[in-house]
């Protein structure tokens, strides 16, 4: 079967650990291939399901407690052992944890946050109605958006560029609704997500380049308003259309 | 403290019993701390206390019977099998689905579920994972995918009952 080298990878390719000159062939791969694409999905969803049945079991108020009670006394014994180093390591030991808990849990939910826009934007590249107003025309997508979502926002003019307008529909992220709008730039497709920036998690910095799941990501706020570009395409491509919707602000 | 709640939850998911979690939890630390000077710096600081918490469960009794259970292919580095054909009965899971993939979590071997949990939920590398299991690379990316498709079987089972 033609697909099996790419089955394969496919766990490797969505656990970020496959190279990426391997990673742009797969990519290359699951937009021509239904049945690749559906299998990628359904990864996804398992990957996503272990992530959200993962935090499961809280400590008791009363062990940590205890537990606490006991590092302090084992401390002040290792003190009284003449062991300075001791406490010093110790300290290093608490801090390093500390920081590496705040960066990890930091990271983590930039990471899911980014990776569920991967998911959806996924799930409109296999979707066989991927939009919900068609056009090539910014002047039918935006009025349709009216009261759909509880904002606005403007499109770009897309006349000499090489971007065209597919469509939208209406996303959710975080419980909130937004416009996923998408885009095509020869064969790639794009989609920009637009969600209004409260509620959201928070992304560090307003303007981020970031990568999910091989996707290229570009993500920045404006008017209260926090929007992701994400594709296939090459960077210079999102970073072309980006500016091309910040220009239209 | 460093790591305390994620530390707890992990070895409630290895011992299944509150109780027998905060010993784990509470000898880990110990340990830990009397043996931080064998903390090479440099290295990765968690790898090392979850390879702390581990062996010390696997040398528990419960650990033990779980080390006991463990399925006979389990360690053989052939190529993992590939994704399930099945694909028209294959599950489509929802976000909603949590109770059922805990439930599934549980039902699986030991080592299965901790190697689930390690790259999912604690979103560890392979690398990451290999120092904290003990085994070679390999061996994580041929585990791994073992564990993902009996996850899958299982899920599939809870929900035909």
């Amino acid at each position: 079967m033609a697909c099996e080298p790419w089955t394969a990878k496919l766990d490797a390719y969505f656990d970020g650990e496959l190279p990426a000159d391997e990673a742009r062939a797969l990519n290359e791969h699951l937009r021509g291939c239904a049945t690749c694409t559906a299998e990628s999905l359904r990864k996804l969803q398992l990957k996503h399901a272990i992530q959200a049945a993962g935090q499961r079991f809280a400590p008791d108020p009363a062990f940590r407690a205890r537990i606490q009670k006991s590092i302090a006394a084992r401390r002040s014994s290792l003190w009284k052992w003449g062991g300075l180093q001791a406490l010093a390591t110790v300290s290093v030991l608490l801090i390093a944890g500390a920081l590496l808990l705040t960066l990890s849990r930091d990271r983590r939910g930039e990471r899911q946050l980014m990776s569920e826009l991967a998911d959806l934007h996924v799930a409109t590249l296999a979707s066989s109605n991927p939009v919900d107003v068609v056009s090539t025309d910014r002047h039918t997508v935006k009025p349709w958006f009216a009261g759909k979502i509880p904002f606005t926002f403007n499109l770009p003019e897309l006349q000499d560029s090489p971007f065209v307008l597919v469509g939208g529909k209406v996303s959710y992220l975080d419980q909130s609704p937004g416009a996923e709008l998408i885009f095509r730039v020869r064969q790639h497709q794009i989609s920009v997500f637009i969600f209004q920036e409260r509620g959201l998690r928070e992304i560090r910095g307003n303007e981020a380049v970031r990568t999910a799941l091989s996707f290229e990501v570009r993500s920045w706020a404006h008017n209260g308003l926090r929007y992701f570009v994400i594709g296939d395409a090459s960077g210079q491509d999102l970073d072309t259309l980006s500016e091309l919707i910040k220009a239209a602000g | 403290m460093p790591l305390f709640e994620r530390l707890y939850n992990f070895a409630h998911w290895l011992t299944q019993d509150r109780e027998e979690a905060e010993d784990l939890v509470q000898e880990t630390y110990a340990k830990a701390l009397k043996g931080f000077s064998s903390f090479q710096p440099g290295t990765n600081f968690r790898a090392w206390i979850y390879r702390i918490l581990r062996n010390t469960f696997f040398t528990s009794r419960t650990g033990l019977k779980a080390a006991a259970m463990v399925p006979l292919d389990l360690e053989s580095d052939q190529a993992a099998i590939p994704a399930a054909k099945d694909t028209p009965e294959s599950i489509l899971l929802q976000r909603s689905d949590r109770e059922l993939v805990q439930a599934a979590l549980c039902r699986l071997p030991v080592p299965y579920r901790e190697v689930l949990l390690l790259c999912e939920f604690e979103e560890m590398s392979y690398q990451e994972i290999s120092a904290t299991l003990a085994i070679p690379m390999g061996t994580v990316m041929s585990r791994l995918s073992r564990a993902r498709r009996a996850l899958r079987d299982t899920v599939r089972e809870l929900q035909a009952d």
